[in-house]
């Protein structure tokens, strides 16, 4: 299997830069456009960024390391976000996301080792009047007990 | 025959596209040709996904409804019926404003939309000079709903005053706070409405243009206003001309990228500029010195949502709903373990009590109501000694809460005070911006200290009231300064769970 690293073309990293730099501050959105092409964000986009915004390496990967959505290497196929916030809390979240992880013998933020799951937390993604959520991918899910989670996990790791 | 079935993500969460495959594959089965239409959400997420049916120019509801459910739905027989949604007891006694469209039109319907009083405010806003839109907004009394509840006329008169060539609206759309989903389901369910406010906006203030800063975590909102953006722009509501007035407005959606601070106004405004999201001190205020250092409105979704129905009706109208210094209504969420959650516009002056227990319906476990947590992650946690609180902003924070979004979260007898007083510690820690050291180093501090007393050790208690104290006083926002609430609160009405912590563990 080639590496991530491997895979990773410039002349899509270039196109995606290009396609947004007219934009009022358009880092953002070119960091969000590169990790929805590649899965995450390649360290081969790191000069061009920041030659095409005129800013040192050091200011973008200090924005980069800012926000908990942007990862410098590859995730699991699924991203498992588990909501901690206060309302799942309220109706046994925190149980819930225990749970899971210690079935799938995870830290947050760890990678099942088929790489098909990777558990994330979330501070609330507005489900909080039909809690505990979670969120695999871009799909939403209310009410998850147990058996619930068994059923998106198996899902997942189909 | 015509059906509707939510597509807010709530209603999703819970299966609604999975009832919709089953009334359309029921359909087939009978020979019955219908129409479903997806709608936002009514807000009685308790009863989602709720499907409604047209029978005799009336909305009939279903729910909660399953993929079982659908062939009896059709034929009129299901146990799941409800009657005409308008006349349930939750839709009857609210004052829906903000929200009147919810739940109601095609979220994407810009007909539908005109032909439930959409645009006629922005119709109004267009014959009249940029302050006399500012003096209706100031005559409504509208406030921030995003949590500081500053009169959003005044922001507005600020940058209206400010004579620079370029001026920016930013919609706040970062909704971070727990129990909160206000923001979402307009977006889901009415962008039209939070797209003309800004337009409106823009008007009033002389601004061409426009940003909404909405979270990641919400792919749904952001999908489906982006497609409104778009409408909106052929349509000629947005652009060059708008409503063919000869003025320009026009706007985008920016997604953030998972930081609750990033909700703070100057925190954003860094985050839209490709910036590390730091907080700003003040002054200068965005009003003056903003996105890209101009002057800059920025408003939250609801504040904005709510300026197309102030300009339909009349600021009069709108001002005659309320209590004290609180004017118009407030989109309450509650949220949590309750029975019935969702959303619910009421003019302000509700008391909690009636929220909790009556419209909520207690918790969803049956056992005893704890506390609520009010407007957040940095809201106190009221116990129910303080159920006779008032809802309006003065009126909460005389009773030491805090309105903020206007999200609660109910508990049960068995939550963890402590553990929810830690929690709040935590979270501050994690997403502190890193700017002052009594946020930063104080709320790792503050879970080293709680965890002290969870072993037992008293002498940590007048610790994490000093250790607040410093927090509250040497903190640039409220991230840091207003962790102390929860933590406070829960110390305070709940004292045993920390005095006693380690023999309550054993
Ligand atoms: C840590 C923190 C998070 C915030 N999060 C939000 C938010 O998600 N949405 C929001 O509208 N306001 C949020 N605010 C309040 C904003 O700073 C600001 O007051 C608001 O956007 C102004 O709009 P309004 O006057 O319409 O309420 C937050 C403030 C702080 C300190
Ligand atoms: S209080 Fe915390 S989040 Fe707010 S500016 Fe200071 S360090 Fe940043
Ligand atoms: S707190 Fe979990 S979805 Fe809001």
């Amino acid at each position: 299997m080639p590496s991530p690293e491997a895979t990773i073309d410039s002349v899509e990293i270039d196109r995606i830069i290009s396609s947004h730099i007219d934009l009022e501050g358009p880092l953002l959105p070119i960091l969000h456009a590169l990790q929805d092409a590649f899965g995450f964000l390649p360290s081969q986009a790191h000069a061009p960024i920041a030659e095409a915004l005129n800013i040192s390496r050091a200011e973008l990967h200090g924005v980069i390391s800012f926000y908990h959505d942007f990862h410098n290497a590859p995730k699991g196929r699924h991203v498992l976000k588990i909501c901690r916030a206060e309302a799942c809390q309220s109706v046994g979240g925190t149980a819930l996301a225990e749970n899971t992880l210690a079935k799938l013998g995870l830290d947050w933020h760890g990678t099942t080792a088929d790489g098909a799951v990777t558990v994330e937390p979330v501070y609330c993604l507005g489900l909080c009047a039909c809690a505990p959520a979670v969120m695999i991918g871009d799909k939403v899910i209310g009410r998850v007990d147990a058996t619930r989670m068994d059923t998106i996990i198996s899902e997942a790791s189909a | 025959m015509k059906i509707t079935v939510p597509m807010d993500s709530a209603a999703k969460a819970v299966g609604a596209d999975e009832v919709v495959q089953a009334l359309l594959a029921a359909a087939k089965d009978k020979g019955i040709e219908v129409e479903i239409t997806r709608t936002g959400t009514r807000g009685m997420i308790w009863l989602e996904p709720l499907v409604e049916v047209e029978i005799d120019g009336l909305r009939h509801g279903f729910g909660p409804a399953t993929p079982e459910d659908a062939a009896a739905i059709l034929d009129g027989n299901s146990d799941k019926a409800l009657g005409p949604v308008e006349a349930l007891d939750w839709m009857k006694r609210q004052t829906r404003l903000t929200f009147a469209r919810v739940g109601v039109i095609d979220p994407l319907s810009l007909d539908d939309y005109k032909a439930h009083g959409g645009l006629a405010g922005l119709k109004r806003a267009v014959s009249m000079t940029g302050q006399e839109i500012t003096d209706e907004v100031k005559a409504s009394g509208l406030r921030g709903r995003g949590g500081a509840g500053f009169p959003t006329g005044i922001k507005w008169q600020t940058v209206h005053d400010a004579e620079e060539p370029q001026k920016y609206i930013v919609c706040n759309a970062d909704e971070g706070d727990s129990g909160t989903f206000a923001d979402r389901m307009i977006m889901e369910g009415d962008p039209f409405t939070l797209i003309e406010g800004m337009t409106i906006a823009g008007l009033g203030v002389g601004a061409t243009k426009g940003y909404v800063y909405l979270r990641s975590e919400y792919p749904d909102a952001i999908n489906v206003m982006r497609k409104a953006v778009d409408i909106a722009h052929k349509a000629g509501v947005l652009g060059a001309d708008v409503l063919g007035s000869g003025r320009a407005f026009d706007m985008e959606i920016r997604m953030g990228a998972g930081a609750y601070v990033c909700g703070e106004e100057t925190s954003l405004l860094n985050s839209l500029e490709g910036k590390r999201g730091v907080v700003r001190a003040k002054p200068p205020l965005p009003a003056l010195e903003g996105f890209l250092g101009r002057p800059t409105v920025v408003n939250n979704v609801i504040s904005l949502a709510t300026v197309p129905v102030i300009f339909e009706k009349g600021a009069q109208y709108y001002a005659d709903f309320g209590l004290g210094r609180s004017r118009g209504t407030v989109t309450l969420q509650i949220a949590g373990n309750v029975a019935r959650g969702g959303l619910f516009e009421t003019a302000f002056g509700i008391g909690l009590d009636e929220v909790v227990n009556d419209l909520g319906g207690g918790t969803l476990s049956g056992r005893p109501v704890k506390a609520v947590q009010i407007g957040g992650p940095l809201g106190s946690y009221l116990p129910v000694s303080k159920f006779d609180a008032k809802l309006g902003y003065e009126e909460l924070d005389s009773q030491g809460g805090l309105l903020g979004h206007a999200g609660m979260v109910v508990f049960d007898d068995t939550a963890n005070m402590l553990g929810m007083a830690r929690f709040a510690m935590e979270f501050c820690a994690v997403e502190s911006c890193g700017k002052c050291t009594p946020c930063r180093i104080g709320a790792v501090r503050g879970v080293e200290t709680i965890d002290r007393i969870a072993q037992g050790d008293m002498d940590a208690l007048p610790l994490l009231a000093d250790l607040c104290e410093t927090m509250k006083d040497g903190s640039l926002c409220a991230l840091g300064g207003f962790t102390p609430l929860p933590v406070m609160s829960a110390v305070t009405h709940f004292p045993d769970e920390f005095s006693n912590a380690k023999e309550a563990a054993e």
